[in-house]
């Protein structure tokens, strides 16, 4: 499987350099110390709440990591000028894309995983359900997932990595901001508007530690139209 | 086998090649020659399946380039003008990478890559991080990748540039040790640097092909070629008995010693050292005047095809 192959080789790239541990480190320092000042509170709060707001803060950095690890996938190929080697190797586009997506997807994974220690500690020190853990996890990897995905065509459309990541960010603070749309135009309008915004109807139920098909579906799906997209554009390259 | 036929190539409204047709036998070494921005890197591309033409067609070994893609991308290996690499992989890891990405089995890529590595002379390199290479050793890792998993056809888009003369040099040898094993296009816009080591030169200059043949073929064609000789004694009897063969110039005379001039093809050179040396003349050196077909280079490539298929056929 040659995406896998390609995946590897980014994920090693990945865990080579020195920017793929600073934006962990960063972004978890700051994941820490939201924690630590917000999602704990002053006051005495009940461990259920607690977790929930801690997984209402990690979705903001997971889509804020998203943004960071996902700039680099295709943008810098085509930076350093070695998009023509997988151009003219026998690949398919869509493995190209699959493997930068799934190398992001593991790095991203990565970090996740080193935010383990927060409800762990809210677990050690109250009573939380396994499950509850398990949906917000859940949530919090497939809307990275489907930021990683946005930043992949974002990478495949830009010429450099900064731009990539301001594209990225644009379309993923658009699609966020799709509530705010939703609000002020009237149905059905409102109801396509809601149902699209990345965030504001599909993240709570798992901050809660819910898991509705709907929410996935709509994750898996942006996942796939945003992956598609980007397939598209290295193709449409080849016409330039 | 290589066959283009009118390949044409479109970025807007700008055509960077028209209608480019030609035909390279198996085992043939190709020299692509063309000032900067005369086509080469966009031709090229496209055969390198990297580009997809706006019309025309490039079949390789039976196989359409844009039909079938993946088998043509399968015989072939595409050095980019820019190395295409990796810099945070050692040399090694990178060769095998690529290997894999051409299709080699994963436990045969190790052996590709040493063969590879020997074909180059990248085999002390195996280790070193691409990062820490000098620009000649980029350049070669950048023909190992191309060579790594035995393709019929190499395309080598100017794999001596920003070289220095000996690099250039191990370059040519490298290029000559393909022959045989490899059919290979490789392009330079410095004639003399592919000239010796490439059995057919095809010439494009505004995107369209104003030339092709073997050195003397295009030289005789071009208004044929010219012989360099310094000798030394009578200048009337060198005069006499070179001007038998062909016109003569004097380009240098200093006493005895006479630098001429003869515009005949290079293939008579034993004859006019035959007739020089039976007039009882020292010859000193006797040479193909590279100069003159610098200069059909230059000239072809400047008139940008004024009478491309007279020249072509």
């Amino acid at each position: 499987m040659k995406a896998l192959l390609i995946a590897r080789r980014e994920l090693a790239g990945y865990l080579r350099s020195l920017s793929g541990y600073i934006i962990i480190a960063a972004i978890l320092a700051l994941n820490g110390l939201f924690f630590n000042a917000f999602a704990l509170g002053k006051a005495a709060e009940r461990s259920a709440t607690v977790l929930s707001n801690f997984f209402y803060y990690s979705s903001g950095f997971t889509i804020v990591a998203s943004v960071f690890i996902s700039m680099r996938l295709l943008a810098e190929e085509r930076q350093a000028g070695t998009l023509p080697l997988l151009y003219s190797s026998p690949l398919r586009d869509r493995d190209i894309v699959l493997g930068k997506y799934l190398a992001g997807l593991a790095f991203l994974a990565i970090y996740l995983a080193c935010t383990i220690y927060m409800p762990l500690l809210v677990a050690v020190h109250g009573k939380v359900s396994a499950g509850h853990i398990f949906a917000g996890y859940l949530g919090l990897l497939l809307l990275g997932s489907a930021s990683l995905a946005v930043g992949t065509f974002g990478s495949a459309l830009a010429r450099n990595q900064i731009m990539a990541a301001i594209l990225t960010a644009v379309m993923l603070v658009g699609l966020i901001l799709c509530w705010l749309l939703a609000r002020i135009a009237e149905q059905p309008l409102a109801g396509v508007f809601s149902a699209m915004s990345l965030w504001n109807q599909h993240f709570p139920p798992f901050q809660g530690g819910l898991v509705h098909v709907r929410d996935v579906a709509y994750y898996l799906l942006l996942t796939y139209v945003a992956l598609f997209g980007a397939t598209r554009v290295l193709e449409a390259r080849r016409w330039r | 086998m290589i066959q283009v036929e009118g390949l044409t190539k479109y970025y807007g409204e700008h055509a960077a090649i028209r209608d480019l047709a030609f035909t390279i036998n198996k085992g043939e070494v190709i020299g692509f020659l063309g000032l900067n921005g005369a086509g080469k890197t966009t031709t090229l591309k496209v055969l390198g399946c990297v580009l997809l033409p706006t019309s025309g067609r490039v079949v390789i070994d039976g196989y359409d380039a844009v039909r079938d893609p993946h088998e043509v991308r399968k015989r072939i290996g595409f050095l980019p003008d820019t190395p295409p690499l990796y810099d945070e992989m050692t040399v090694g890891e990178y060769l095998a990478y690529v290997a894999q990405l051409r299709g080699v089995p994963a436990s045969e890529a190790r052996s590709r890559v040493t063969e590879a590595e020997e074909k180059t002379a990248l085999r002390d390199m195996d280790g070193a991080l691409i990062s820490t290479l000098s620009h000649g050793y980029r350049q070669r890792v950048g023909v190992a990748q191309a060579l790594v998993h035995r393709p019929a056809f190499l395309i080598l888009d100017e794999p001596t540039s920003g070289l220095d003369p000996a690099q250039i040099r191990g370059m040519r040898e490298l290029i000559r040790n393909l022959k045989g094993t490899h059919t290979v296009l490789v392009s330079s816009h410095i004639l003399p640097e592919i000239s010796e080591t490439c059995d057919r030169l095809l010439i494009i200059s505004g995107g369209q092909l104003v030339a092709q043949g073997t050195e003397e073929e295009l030289a005789r064609k071009l208004g044929g070629g010219t012989i360099e000789v310094d000798v030394r004694g009578d200048r009337t009897k060198a005069l006499e008995v070179l001007a038998g063969l062909g016109p003569v110039t004097v380009a240098q005379e200093d006493g005895a010693f006479l630098s001429l001039r003869v515009e005949v093809s290079p293939d008579l050179r034993p004859k006019v050292a035959q007739a020089l040396v039976g007039a009882g003349l020292e010859l000193l050196r006797l040479d193909r005047g590279t100069q003159r077909l610098e200069s059909i280079f230059l000239s072809l490539t400047r008139h940008g095809g004024a009478s491309p298929r007279e020249v072509a056929s």
